[in-house]
């Protein structure tokens, strides 16, 4: 095994390659952003901060920023506790119906994106959601809740049932021994499922671009609308910034997970 | 157990009751937004004054139509091959080195993961123009005289396109061949088999149902692709789900555009089902 055969060299190679252009994009981001040109140059010219001056100075961007934010918080507000209790209910329950409602829960998943995209807008449209934030609110609380379903389980398969039995048996009702028992062992899953609804809603595109519109369309239907258009480095600068924030967000739910485990 | 006395089947039933409350207002979420919306798309196809096949007669015989339906499962044909050789060597190599190394190749390939799909067209833009970063390396280095046209075209489409679902191959991938005894290829290897040998004859077939599952979920994904085609494609690659888009927001053929979707969405469901019969669902979809 230790010895380098041909074959063997190739693998790093090729992976090596492979690992290369998986990287790239992720990393070609930022330094556009701190350019001063207008296209990426060889070399790279001076350093400077404009399509960020860009990016903040302008309403709309901030607008947009503004109705992002909002979204993915209370997309996490909402879908966190559904998930928990429909994860809690599947996992206990020896109904057999809950394997068909586990499966529909995860639907979102299965469904074509804009399949599901283009249904949502017909019937807003009928109901008139289309262009509210209460219509956006609710299409990523469907999007996430899988997320936060199948991180939660995950955390109750290792939480022994028994614990909330022995809690009630001594005189806790149901929902004291959930919250004083159950919910802290499996908190970080818990936390894990809420901030990938977040960046789920954060990165939610299609869905918007067709029931959002007037004030309340998020940053991705303004980058969407603008890459269409034009190459703009402010789009640079608002990427590096959302990607900074996912990754952050990322570490923060792995470090949690690994806590738990 | 036939039995059970009265206060305990009370308690059951209270108990089922309960966690039927507890399932509800998720369940709700899905009815209400997935669906319902799905079900109106499928009701939509068939009813526009009365029932009508008209939508499918289209979708079935006028050439834009079948046409793009002919181009999507191509491309996803090929991404799912060039994702499965890419993917291959990496999930192996991340599987043959040790803890540290694996961990390192493995976060490397779920890096881009978390970074937004239209960031990364953005990104691929960048890269591939005219004036990109890859046309300028290759007038630098001399390669070239003129820029090549490596975006804005099904090529640009299918670099980006690979780029995004390959995490989905490699990870299905890897998970089956961590589950692969490294004693297998030992005992190959002591029975005088050489490594390439080993490699074919015992470890390839045991690996196939990870190739199974990352191939299905690269696919799928794939036939229903939007974003990246429509930004890196350059108008001419019309995919499904473009053509969905389009006859909703330009064209307001509703009808139409409800019966491709239907379509779409019955060959993807169909694709689960026959897949199912070899591996389970939750091996597909339980890679995140």
């Amino acid at each position: 095994m230790m010895r380098l055969s041909p074959a063997r060299l190739a693998l790093y190679v090729i992976s090596a390659l492979v690992l290369v252009y998986l990287i790239l994009p992720v990393l070609i981001i930022a330094p556009i952003s701190f350019s001063s040109a207008r296209f990426l140059t060889f070399p790279p010219p001076s350093f400077s901060l404009r399509w960020y001056q860009q990016y903040f100075a302008n309403p709309a961007w901030m607008q947009a920023t503004r109705v992002t934010l909002t979204v993915a918080l209370l997309t996490v507000v909402i879908a966190t506790p559904l998930g928990v209790s429909a994860a809690y209910a599947i996992s206990q329950s020896k109904l057999r119906i809950m394997r068909v409602v586990h499966m529909m829960l995860l639907l979102p998943l299965v469904v074509p994106i804009i399949i599901t995209a283009v249904g949502i807008f017909f019937v807003y449209a009928k109901v008139g959601l289309v262009a509210t934030l209460p219509g956006l609110v609710l299409a990523n609380v469907m999007l996430g809740l899988p997320y936060v379903i199948i991180s939660v389980l995950a955390g109750l398969q290792s939480f022994d049932p028994a614990q909330e039995m022995v809690a009630r048996s001594l005189g806790m009702n149901r929902l004291r021994s959930f919250f004083a028992v159950t919910l802290p062992q499996i908190k970080s899953s818990v936390v894990a499922g809420g901030i990938f609804a977040f960046i789920s809603a954060m990165d939610e595109t299609i869905v918007a671009l067709f029931i959002s519109g007037g004030q309340y369309q998020p940053l991705t239907k303004r980058m969407f609308t603008a890459l269409r258009d034009e190459i703009d480095p402010t789009i640079a600068a608002i990427s590096t910034l959302m990607t900074a924030a996912s990754f952050m967000l990322v570490l923060l739910a792995s470090a949690r997970q690994r806590k738990g485990a | 157990m036939t039995s059970t006395p009265d206060p305990s089947q009370k308690q059951q039933r209270r108990e089922h009751g309960l966690m039927l409350a507890l399932v509800s207002p998720a369940l709700l979420v899905i009815l209400a937004l997935i669906v319902l919306p799905v079900g109106w798309l499928a009701w939509q196809s068939i009813y526009h004054d009365g029932f009508t096949l008209e939508n499918y007669r289209r979708v079935f015989t006028e050439d834009i139509y079948w046409r793009s339906f002919a181009l999507t499962f191509e491309i996803s044909l090929a991404v799912t091959g060039i994702a499965l050789l890419l993917g291959y060597p990496v999930a192996y190599l991340a599987n043959s080195v040790p803890k540290g190394w694996s961990i390192l190749i493995l976060s490397l390939v779920v890096l881009p993961f978390w970074t937004g799909v239209l960031v990364r067209a953005y990104a691929w833009l960048a890269l591939l123009q005219r004036t990109g970063v890859i046309n300028q390396l290759l007038r630098y280095l001399d390669v070239t005289s003129e820029p090549l046209a490596l975006v804005h075209n099904t090529f640009g489409a299918v670099v980006a396109t690979v780029h995004i679902l390959l995490p989905f191959m490699v990870l299905p991938l890897y998970a089956t061949m961590q589950k692969i005894p490294s004693d297998l290829m030992q005992a190959g290897a002591s029975l005088g088999a050489s490594p390439s040998l080993t490699f074919v004859r015992v470890f390839l077939p045991l690996s196939l149902p990870g190739v199974l599952a990352g191939c299905t979920m690269v696919f799928v994904l794939c036939l229903g692709f939007y974003i990246t085609p429509e930004l890196l494609g350059g108008g001419r690659t019309v995919m499904v789900s473009m053509l969905v888009s389009r006859n909703v927001e330009l064209y307001n053929q509703f009808g139409a555009a409800s019966a491709v979707a239907v379509v779409l969405l019955a060959s993807v469901l169909l694709i689960f089902a026959v897949v199912s019969r070899f591996i389970s669902l939750d091996r597909i979809l339980g890679q995140k």
